[in-house]
């Protein structure tokens, strides 16, 4: 065993001269290799972050939620329907929601606005988003004022700012009384957006959405688990259509590299004459042709990894954001959670190392196998 | 069709590796059909050459599988946030029939691109590769498993059909009468016990007594295959069971997870080493009385069989330990 790792130990010795001997040539791979890494590692790095906060964020979401469907469509909730809710056994409670979306002209943007009884909020004092702060301009005391669904403004006090760990809840949201809440959109009183039920037992919910669908033919029951595996689904499936753009890349990736590795230079097949001359076998050249892959896989792969590590958590992940992570006017302002992930590095591996090693193999066999004296000669 | 990136990187791998091993396969027919070693033509010092190309393409395949086997088993434990009912990998290879086939039948080419590898290491030794056609016969038969499991896998994830939200009703709440089964039914934990340690005096006993007798090759492999067997039933009889904490959670496959310290990687590397370099050791004895090889076997399969009994060893302290350490009350 010590004199294969010593004779190993050589080989290394001998690649690293040897790649370090055609610089320019080798730097160029590199490069090219590392932008390679780079890409992918960003695409899953991102979205490993987005789905993580957005699992984080739904932990506090409500267990279930009904909405009214008429025609198909979502519509207002009669209060009476809250009632039947709580009869049905499990149930721990049973609310009324009020939200919806205001279109500010001034920012053409959509907030959402929502009644937080929880808040006790005076009749004409309001909450508001980071984001929206932000681009307003505004701080706690300043007015605002929105556009009642009748016509006329209605004037608010900013009472505070939200503050949350993540702003992806908060950036557009406006937080009022229940009855400012019905005066902005003229809604009548006894209709809700929505309602929430809180469970007892969560393993119960599904058993719940069932029992309402059947107290309610009309209503739809919404899951907690169910909005979770949608997301998880949409995130995968959004990454898994970026790396299919990526693939042309790496394809053309791989023909570079096949390209590199069969375009040996007169001074390469030299080399290699003269190493089978002093007495290198087949086997040796080949193992010294699978190192200098090896060393140029690790490092494009470390160096690849790193720098989409440091775009995404230190670079503001300024790439493929649009495409991962969806657009809007008040965009949320958010930190993403590094962690390491064996599953990424695992796949990471499996689709810039293994189709770079696959194209190599042939060309560095056929290096290897070439006559001494043939080689010698170009 | 699930379109996720691990899918896509599995898929690849799964189409390099048939690749790989197909184009080996076939220079190896040829080699079959026209190797000579006493003739100096021209068509025999091709076909000796294209004999390092060969096992170069199946060193990758060996690599390129072990790098599959681990990210299969993330994949599904990634999905089973996708599927209702699934709660681990276990669930999500239920999901349809493919998937502990896909599986078994990683497992089994990466053992055979093992014994392949050690069977051709033990050939090129000798002057007149005495070895040249067993070792290819063998390489055609891995290639139609390589197709089978490119072939198995691609059917496992094309049906794969996450249960999502639809606009027309917003729940599959029957979903948990319906869903996959999560949990492996785990073999009575005494007796399995009892097998599992009787393995492990068998493996012993006849490890340290094949290493002067090399007849006894046949037994020593197909007791390393049956002692990863019953390791296997055992990790999900009572192994599981123990490291958990709890009497009900049978997978074999959270062991890999953060939340139990991976402890299933210190305890698979070891259990994978050991039954390869047993069956190849096994296998590899048998060719001890070929003439050129007769002075370089013995020594080979003396190392195999120590690096198999080794790794056996370290496969049951750690099992051993991990029951002692737990507070499960299981037997008595």
């Amino acid at each position: 065993m010590p004199v294969f790792i010593e004779q190993q130990k050589y080989l290394i010795d001998y690649t690293l001269a040897a790649l370090f001997r055609r610089k320019t040539r080798n730097l160029g791979l590199l490069l090219v290799y590392t932008l390679l890494v780079f890409l992918f590692a960003s695409v899953l790095l991102l979205s490993q972050g987005l789905r993580r906060e957005a699992a984080v964020l739904l932990q506090d979401a409500p267990e279930v939620i009904v909405q009214r469907l008429v025609a198909g469509r979502h519509d207002l909730l009669p209060a009476a329907w809250l009632d039947t809710l709580r009869q049905i056994r499990g149930v721990g409670e049973a609310r009324g929601r009020l939200w919806g979306y205001y279109y500010d002209a001034a920012v053409k943007a959509n907030y959402t606005v929502m009644a937080a009884p929880e808040r006790k909020l005076a009749d004409d004092r309001i909450l508001i988003g980071a984001a929206l702060a932000r681009v307003r301009q505004l701080g706690i005391g300043d007015g605002f004022s929105l556009r009642a669904a009748s016509g006329p403004p209605v004037l608010f006090k900013v009472a505070g700012v939200l503050e949350f760990s993540s702003e992806l809840l908060s950036a557009d949201l406006l937080l009022l009384s229940e009855t400012s809440f019905r005066t902005l959109f003229q809604l009548p009183p006894a209709l809700y957006t929505d309602a929430v039920l809180a469970v007892r037992n969560p393993r119960e919910a599904a058993m719940i959405a069932q029992k309402t669908a059947l107290a309610l033919p009309s209503s739809r029951p919404i899951l907690r688990s169910e909005i979770l595996r949608t997301y998880d689904t949409v995130f995968d499936w959004r990454e898994g259509i970026t790396f299919l753009c990526l693939g042309s890349l790496l394809l053309a990736f791989l023909i570079l590299a096949w390209d590199k590795a069969a375009g040996l230079s007169a001074e390469e097949k030299r080399e290699i004459g003269i190493l089978k001359a002093i007495g290198w076998e087949t086997g040796d050249i080949l193992r010294m042709k699978l190192w200098e892959g090896l060393l140029l896989s690790l490092s494009a792969f470390l160096a690849g990894y790193l720098l989409a590590w440091w775009q995404l958590f230190h670079g503001g992940a300024k790439l493929f954001s649009p495409l991962l992570k969806g657009w809007a006017v008040l965009y949320p302002d958010f930190q993403l959670t590094p962690t390491v992930d064996i599953t990424q590095i695992l796949i990471l591996l499996a689709v810039t190392v293994l189709p770079y090693i696959v194209a190599t193999l042939i060309p560095s066999w056929r290096a290897a196998i070439a006559d001494p004296d043939a080689a010698m000669r170009g | 069709m699930l379109i996720t990136p691990s899918i896509i990187a599995l898929q690849l791998t799964a189409f390099s590796v048939t690749g790989t091993v197909l184009l080996a396969s076939g220079f190896a027919g040829r080699i079959l059909r026209g190797w000579d070693i006493n003739s100096g033509s021209e068509q025999q010092l091709r076909l000796e050459r294209q004999t390092y190309l060969i096992s170069t393409l199946v060193g990758f395949a060996l690599g390129a599988e072990l790098l599959s086997l681990l990210l299969f088993i993330h994949t599904a434990e990634s999905l089973s946030s996708q599927f209702v009912g699934a709660m681990c990998a276990t669930g999500v290879l239920n999901v349809n029939a493919f998937g502990f086939p896909t599986l078994w039948l990683k497992i089994a080419i990466f053992f055979l691109a093992t014994l392949w590898l050690l069977l051709n290491r033990a050939d090129n030794q000798g002057y007149d590769y005495p070895l040249i056609r067993r070792k290819y016969g063998l390489l055609l038969a891995i290639a139609p498993l390589t197709a089978l499991e490119l072939a198995a896998q691609t059917a496992y994830f094309a049906s794969l059909k996450p249960d999502v939200i639809t606009s027309c009703c917003g729940s599959l709440f029957s979903g948990d009468n319906r869903g996959v089964a999560a949990e492996l039914a785990g073999l009575p934990p005494q007796a399995t016990l009892w097998l599992f340690y009787g393995m492990a005096g068998m493996t012993l006993i006849l490890g340290l007594s094949f290493r002067s007798r090399l007849a006894l090759g046949p037994l020593f492999a197909a007791s390393s295959l049956m002692n990863f067997g019953v390791a296997i039933a055992a990790i999900v009889a009572f192994l599981s069971l123990y490291v958990y904490e709890n009497p009900n959670h049978h997978c074999p496959f959270c062991l890999l997870k953060a939340g139990y310290d991976y402890v299933g990687y210190a305890l698979y590397l070891p259990l994978f080493v050991g039954a390869a370099s047993g069956l190849s050791a096994g296998v590899i004895a048998a060719f001890g009385s070929i003439g050129s090889l007769q002075a370089l076997i013995p020594a080979q399969v003396r190392r195999l069989t120590w690096l198999a009994l080794g790794s056996f060893a370290g496969f049951y302290l750690l099992a051993t330990l991990l029951i002692l350490r737990s507070k499960l009350v299981l037997l008595g």
